[in-house]
């Protein structure tokens, strides 16, 4: 056999190989979210989503969890975006060159492989203690936004980088000022970047787990959180409690409750998927 | 010159980049505070070579050795799980698939890294151990080989995806010089095109890494809370994230050196991320610029 066939064979062999593995990435995927959906589907109904959780797993339901992950969604947004979307303006737009921007540059590349639980840590001492914010929805959100932010701020650059140069240069022909240009011109037309990037960091910040259970949220909550300054639990803190119990039932809430949060996961990236492939064709320059 | 309003504006913008400086900032100076406190009821020296970790018992050891020993057992676990598989997608995507299939298999693929982790520690523990259980003799009910394979499972898209763009990266001129010397895809894949993008694929193991050390609800639902210095993946270990929620979850005294423990772990788990991070930082600025 001539070393031309066999080079030829490999090459064949190889890329059944990767269609394999892409493959075994999908099928994981797949065994995945069916396994959850059999364990999980014939559990959720209207009381699973509106009772209070309870030391029986057949009564237990997802209130306080659904109600306190929207809770920690509001605020962590109304914290994390205008930070977030400020930063990335004055990185993109106007410390290209100087030594702040510099420093934060790679400080947020650092920041953005920081371990989640970390910020936990830094969340307990710093909102929990120093401001004396406890375990509250306002230190959860806190804690959340600054992990999110390297996230926010790197989309941010990434959608104002797209804008092209001719529309600021018209702008300023025109006479207009630096922020004039950048709030009436270049947000409005990386709108659709930015809040792409802005679901995908919320998405995020709402599967978190760790940080939340370091700062001492609560696997119980038997109530509903009615200010910012209530305890609470989310649903990921709700399930992470019923999969470490050995009993069958708990496992089988657990497994509705990932349904949930799954769904509402693949809304949220659905969303962005979709307003990315929108703003990429609409806009051609 | 510029107008009073603009001053201020600008000014406010900075400060939000000063923001992450901040949290930098802050990181560092409540990690060490905190640990320097522990330091000084614990030598550094029992920390580094004890072997045993008990903190919460009455007999209390503070060798941090067990939670390493897993954390980096879980992370082995993981990368050669996920490294494998992940660079033959990416390669097989970025050389072989046509333009359709890679379009609708990354974001899919990209799927996988959306889902939370805590549902990634849902599947460990009801899926693949009792999967393992039944091909592998002696496999606890919480083991560090599930833990590390459903984690690796989990950074696959991680690597694939930003392997997939550093191989895309490359300028067409080389694969076409490559084929025009009669090799194949294959070859044109091991011998041109790995080398030539190794330094971004390089950043992308090193950052998959650096994710499997900082894991934690994977491995705190479905490796166990046992803090025993083995290196056999069939035992339930305890990793340094793990412990960490482990102490969260109890109710610990704030200032108890049982506290100051958390703290202690923390700044081990930071170092270690912060030094690969800057790794992969500094490859990436060192060599990205060679093909453009």
């Amino acid at each position: 056999m001539s070393s031309l066939k066999r080079n030829r064979r490999i090459d064949k062999a190889f890329k059944y190989v990767g269609i394999g593995c892409t493959m075994f990435g999908l099928l994981m995927l797949v065994i995945f979210i069916g396994n959850i959906l059999i364990d999980g589907l014939q559990r959720i109904d209207w009381d699973f989503l509106t009772n209070l959780p309870s030391r029986k797993a057949e009564k237990s339901g997802i209130l306080t969890a659904w109600t306190g992950t929207a809770w920690i969604l509001a605020l962590t947004a109304m914290i994390a975006i205008p930070l977030g979307v400020a930063a990335g303006i004055y990185l993109e737009e106007y410390g290209k060159k100087n030594r702040l921007a510099a420093m934060v540059e790679v400080n947020i590349a650092n920041l953005a492989g920081v371990p989640s639980i970390i910020y936990g840590l830094l969340g307990l001492e710093v909102f929990g203690r120093l401001m004396n914010l406890g375990a509250s929805l306002l230190a959860g959100a806190f804690t959340l936004a600054i992990l999110i932010l390297p996230i926010l701020i790197v989309a941010t650059r990434e959608a104002l980088k797209a804008v092209p140069n001719t529309l600021r240069e018209a702008s300023y022909a025109m006479g207009a000022t630096k922020w004039q240009t950048i709030w009436h011109q270049i947000l409005p037309a990386a709108g659709g970047g930015i809040l792409t990037g802005i679901i995908l960091s919320l998405s995020r910040a709402m599967g978190e787990t760790a940080p939340l259970i370091v700062i001492g949220a609560l696997a119980y909550v038997p109530f509903v959180p009615k200010s910012p300054m209530d305890e609470f639990t989310v649903l990921p803190m709700q399930i992470f409690n019923w999969v470490s119990r050995p009993q069958h039932e708990f496992l089988v809430n657990g497994a509705a409750a990932i349904i949930i949060l799954l769904l509402i996961t693949f809304i949220m990236n659905g969303i962005a998927v979709y307003l990315r492939n929108k703003w990429q064709k609409k806009i051609t320059w | 010159m510029k107008k009073p309003g603009e001053r201020i504006i600008e000014g406010a913008l900075a400060f939000s980049g000063l923001i992450t400086i901040l949290t930098t900032v802050g990181i560092i100076v409540v990690l060490f505070s905190e640990s320097f406190t522990f330091f000084q009821q614990v030598s550094i020296y029992d920390f580094l070579t004890d072997t045993q970790w008990t903190p919460l018992f009455t007999q209390k050891h503070y060798g941090i050795m067990p939670l390493l020993v897993g954390t980096f057992l879980t992370t082995a676990i993981a990368i050669a799980t996920a490294l494998p598989i992940g660079l033959t997608i990416a390669i097989y995507l970025s050389e072989y698939a046509n333009k359709n299939f890679r379009k609708t298999v990354k974001p899919a693929l990209e799927l996988l890294a959306a889902v939370p982790t805590v549902v990634y520690g849902f599947f460990a523990l009801t899926v693949v151990t009792p999967f393992l259980q039944s091909i592998i003799p002696g496999v606890g009910s919480f083991n560090a080989l599930s833990a590390g394979i459903v984690m690796g499972i989990m950074i696959i898209p991680m690597i694939s995806s930003l392997s997939e763009d550093a191989l895309h990266a490359l300028p067409k001129s080389l694969r076409e010089a490559s084929f025009g010397m009669g090799a194949t895809p294959f070859q044109t894949a091991f011998k041109v095109a790995l080398p030539a993008a190794s330094s971004g694929i390089i950043v992308s193991i090193i950052l998959a890494i650096s994710r499997a050390i900082g894991e934690t609800m994977v491995v705190a639902i479905a490796a166990g809370q046992q803090p025993i210095l083995t290196f056999d993946p069939r035992d339930g270990v305890e990793t340094i994230t793990a412990y960490i929620v482990q102490v969260s979850l109890g109710d610990v005294q704030h200032g108890s050196i049982e506290y100051k423990t958390i703290y202690a772990a923390g700044i081990t788990l930071f170092l270690f991320t912060f030094a690969l991070n800057n790794v992969s930082y500094w490859v990436k600025k060192k060599y990205q610029e060679k093909y453009e």
